[in-house]
């Protein structure tokens, strides 16, 4: 058993519903008792669906357990057949569904429906939302494109000269972290290459979607945690190459591009000589200096959280100071890209295990979840949300996507305006005791909210009252925005004094603390921590003024 | 104090007794469990530990529609292959669990070990689980259990389920115990202040409610207890309340200006209350409760509203929407109806209202867009949907979510039907 409060990822039969979901054709019939019938609102409220997911429910009930839960699956997948006449049906078992052992495979094949019918095995007590979704989508390219493979061996015929390049865009699914933008500017930069968009999919696609899947050059992978398993059957069924890159920040993109360009057979040069971002021009300005070296934590899907760490150390100039994801699955290439910056990943998918750490590492920025985006919240962290699970904030009415060089600009704001302005900085430090002007009166481009204030730790880390605004910079009211409950979401304060360290049990001398006050409060708890450090280790007590500035030289910060 | 009386009789709906479409199919309601959400935040020193699936842990941070990050008071203990498989014991995982959720919340002082459906049905004791584990930590902690399982219980049936497994642990009353009177049911705790105040002003002040705030405060119950409820879905708290000796006042639920005041009617009747003194008493919360109430009259007068099944809150509800603001019921759907209960809730509805109980989803979605009701009671998966098509609706979670009991609340009640028709009406896109 696994103690949990909160999960990254919903159980695998949430990720079958992203692909039915996304799809306009597909209904999934699923063996599950009334209470799992919760998963609707994830797709109607979060990402504001006007429709219902196309998925029946049996809904068993304990009085049905000593009976025939089978027959009720039969009529259940009978009936949502004759009402929705869908072009292929999905049939598996939630997690209760799946102890009591009715085979829904079988049950339904014995339906005799004139439709393809698709089984779905997701273990779920074994499995989680992304694998759920992948072996999903995988399962139904399967089905649906396999009769149309050609005979193994087949050399794939030549295009005909002049003719364009056609791809298949795979991975953007329902209630994904912008997903619906993403294709939209992936598509815009296949045309741009005068590359022609066979299928994408699972987004709208219907089934004879998925059955032509075969027509394409190659296949271009938004998520690999999503549509990964997929394009490895389709290139060993179709011999469709697979583009590797995801094009997420400006060098990733000019990447994405060669690689498309040259499976392709087309000349990028016009393509990438006229990129459309501003990030490498705002990156130089002098105004972003500032932002050289800023801490910055990272996790997320593998996805994304890759993607950051190049954006954050090749692009913005930040030092990552941590990297973790909650993918499992992709574990192996989140450790490369650990290893490439001098860090160990951070595989977990128990949000204390993060707490802990972005507690421990101290960062000035993180680039998280939603989970992350509170923990940052309750440590006094500015942050930014670049990835799943998905908050209502994340289907915003504008267009916002995450890929290709519009995405690389929507980044750089997204990630840069919780921190605060260079020059602010400065300010701040040089003069502390202005009644307004003072760290505890907020970064002035962010408004004045409420300060939120953590009882019981009056010196830990970052103690001092910070935006009381959400990382995005928007008022924390909002953050909750869908339900208007009678009672207060955040409750009260969490007793967490095991989860932050605790400083070392060291004494300062009342003139050296408040010195230490001095330093603005975003660094004044790694001054704090490396003092004590210092000290510690030179057995030096109480700590003195001197012993302040001396740290200060022995660390360079 | 006055001497208390025994209750008299509700009478029976007889020859009004509506007709009830009896449904079984696809259900579109939560499960027990979701009750944890208020539950938690009500009892301040008690934990909810579910033992169940990553889907009950993703239930609980997605019921309320957005993610609620703050650290609850609630947790899932997640079944995982090794425990189904039986290579590991599944209590001495459960016991370890425990230890350090205890161990990180020393402030807790009453922990519920939740039953899900797969805890259900692999038949995973809870009640041997609690009782072990309650002798472990006594006496800084009590364990009880209960399931909030979707294949035994729907929504609202949660609260039910827990207040039934606190009853026996509720301390007896002194066999000389005057009459008392409880009040059973969750309530926001300003609406619980109101009532109390309420009941005072008529001379009733050895009053108790269920449960209390704080675990050591449970009230004690016996032969003397006489007990009113809140909510109608709590039908086995009841049951294990008589067992306790305790009697029930029948009576409307509180909700409107004329369902409070038949509901604390029914109080002042057993304790003997003069009309005076409870005229006296509620004449002018009543009377502001009329004022309140006009204000989303005129919006609401004539206009057709439809339930599907969510809370059991339904028929109180349309009992209030038909008679004091005039809106006409065009189907009434609830989960279960528990017809002693609602006895005088059902008598009081209009005649040849359409109510049903259980639910086919997709059969109930055909009927209400046939009906093309002026606004839709419904949950969460079904709102959006129905907005799409043009209809109005009012999510019925937030009826449970929101203080709507007793006459200062009766304005605020009538207004969360008023706002979508009133936003509908507002908007030019």
């Amino acid at each position: 058993m696994h103690l949990t409060v909160w999960t990254y990822e919903g159980p695998p039969h949430i990720g079958a519903m992203r692909i039915a979901t996304a799809m306009t054709d597909v209904h999934y019939v699923l063996h599950a008792p009334q209470g799992d019938t919760y998963a609707d609102l994830l797709f109607t409220m979060i990402e504001r669906r006007g429709k219902r997911p196309p998925v029946t429910y049996t809904t068993f009930q304990a009085r049905d357990l000593g009976g025939d839960t089978a027959d009720l699956f039969q009529r259940a997948a009978h009936d949502a057949y004759e009402r929705f006449k869908p072009a292929a049906m999905l049939v598996g078992a939630s997690c209760t569904g799946e102890l009591i052992q009715d085979d829904p495979a079988g049950l339904a094949r014995a339906l005799g429906l004139p439709i393809p019918v698709i089984p779905l095995e997701l273990p779920s007590y074994q499995r989680k939302e992304n694998w759920g979704a992948a072996e999903t989508f995988y399962q139904l390219v399967r089905s649906l494109a396999g009769p149309h493979m050609p005979t193994p061996g087949t050399a794939r015929p030549a295009r005909k000269p002049g003719e364009p390049a056609r791809c298949n865009i795979l991975g953007a699914t329902a209630l994904g972290f912008r997903h619906r933008d993403d294709v939209r500017a992936v598509k815009e930069l296949l045309a741009r290459l005068g590359v022609e968009v066979n299928v994408v999919a699972p987004w709208q696609a219907s089934a004879a979607d998925i059955a032509r899947l075969g027509q394409a050059d190659f296949n271009v992978v938004l998520y690999p945690e999503i549509a990964g398993l997929a394009a490895q059957w389709l290139k060993r069924a179709f011999g469709q190459p697979t583009i590797a890159t995801v094009p997420i920040g400006v060098g990733a993109t000019r990447d994405f591009i060669t690689e498309v360009a040259r499976l392709a057979g087309v000349d990028a040069t016009a393509v990438l000589a006229d990129e459309t971002s501003r990030l490498p021009w705002y990156s130089r300005s002098v105004d972003s200096t500032y932002l050289t070296a800023k801490r910055a934590f990272i996790f997320g899907d593998a996805t994304h959280a890759i993607a950051a760490a190049r954006i954050a150390s090749e692009e913005l100039g930040f030092k990552v100071v941590g990297l973790g994801t909650y993918s499992r699955e992709r574990a192996r290439d989140v450790r490369e890209a650990a290893t490439r910056l001098g860090l160990e990943a951070l595989i977990t998918d128990d949000y204390l295990e993060v707490e802990a750490a972005c507690a421990e590492l101290q960062p000035e920025l993180v680039l998280g979840t939603q989970m992350e985006r509170h923990i940052a919240k309750r440590l006094g962290i500015p942050c930014a949300v670049i990835s799943a699970p998905v908050h209502v904030q994340d289907f915003p009415a504008r267009y916002s996507p995450q890929m290709g060089f519009e995405g690389a600009n929507v980044i750089f704001d997204t990630w840069v305006h919780p921190l605060m302005m260079g020059l602010e900085e400065h300010l701040l430090g040089m003069f502390r005791d202005d009644f307004e002007f003072n760290d505890g009166a907020g970064s002035s481009h962010l408004g004045h909210g409420a300060k939120p204030v953590i009882p019981g730790r009056p010196e830990a880390p970052n103690p001092e009252p910070t935006t009381g605004l959400n990382a995005d910079g928007r008022p924390d009211d909002r953050a909750h925005p869908v339900v208007e409950s009678g009672f207060d979401p955040d409750g009260p304060p969490r007793n967490d004094g095991e989860l932050v360290d605790k400083p070392i049990v060291l004494s300062w001398a009342a003139e050296a603390e408040l010195e230490l006050k001095k330093i603005p409060f975003f660094v004044r708890g790694k001054a704090r921590r490396n003092t004590e450090k210092f000290a510690g280790e030179r057995g030096i007590s109480p700590i003195t003024v001197e012993t302040l500035y001396d740290a200060k030289a022995h660390f360079g910060r | 104090m006055n001497a208390p009386l025994l209750a008299t009789p509700v009478p029976a709906s007889g020859c009004s007794a509506p007709p009830v479409l009896r449904e079984r199919g696809q259900r579109e309601v939560f499960c027990g469990l979701t009750g944890i959400m208020w539950l938690h935040r009500k009892i301040q020193d008690a934990f909810f530990l579910i033992v169940g699936s990553r889907t009950c842990a993703h239930l609980m941070q997605s019921a309320a529609g957005v993610m609620i990050f703050a650290e609850p008071r609630f947790a899932t203990a997640i079944i995982e292959e090794k425990d189904l498989a039986g290579l590991a014991d599944a209590n001495a995982e459960l016991d370890a669990v425990v230890e350090r959720l205890l161990a990180r919340r020393p402030e807790i002082r009453m922990l519920f070990l939740v039953g899900s459906c797969p805890s259900e049905v692999i038949k995973l004791d809870l009640s041997r689980a609690a009782l072990r584990l309650g002798q472990r930590f006594a006496p800084q902690v009590r364990v009880l259990n209960y399931s909030g399982s979707g294949i035994e219980t729907t929504f609202t049936q949660g609260e039910d389920a827990c207040l039934t497994a606190l009853v026996p642990t509720l301390p007896a009353q002194p066999v000389d115990a005057e009459a008392s009177l409880l009040i059973v049911g969750v309530l926001a705790d300003a609406v619980e202040d109101q009532f109390r105040r309420l009941l005072a002003a008529m001379g009733i002040t050895r009053v108790a409610f269920l449960p209390a705030r704080r675990a050591a405060d449970m009230p004690a119950v016996g032969p003397q207890t006489r007990y009113l409820l809140v909510q109608p879905f709590l039908g086995e708290t009841a049951r294990a309340l008589e067992n306790r000796g305790a009697t029930r006042l029948a009576a409307p639920f509180p909700l409107g200006a004329e369902g409070t005041a038949a509901w604390l009617r029914a109080a002042a009747d057993a304790f003997g209350v003069a009309d005076d003194v409870f005229e006296a008493a509620i004449s002018a919360p009543r009377e502001r409760a009329h004022k309140a109430l006009q204000h989303s009259r005129a919006t609401l007068r004539g206009r057709r509203i439809f339930f599907f099944p969510d809370s059991q809150l339904e028929i109180p509800i349309a009992r209030f929407l038909a008679r004091e603001l005039e809106m006409e019921l065009v189907e009434v759907g609830t989960p279960y109806l528990h017809k002693d209960h609602l006895a005088a809730d059902l008598a009081l509805l209009p005649a040849g209202v359409q109510l049903s109980e259980g639910q086919d989803v997709d059969r109930q979605l055909d009927r209400c867009l046939a009906a093309a009701p002026d606004i839709t009671v419904c949950g969460l998966g079904l709102a959006n949907p129905l907005e799409e098509r043009g209809l109005t609706t009012k999510w019925a979670i937030e009826l449970v979510f929101t203080p709507i009991q007793g006459f200062e609340q009766a304005g605020d009640l009538a207004e969360l039907f008023a706002r979508p028709l009133n936003r509908r009406a507002l908007l030019e896109v």
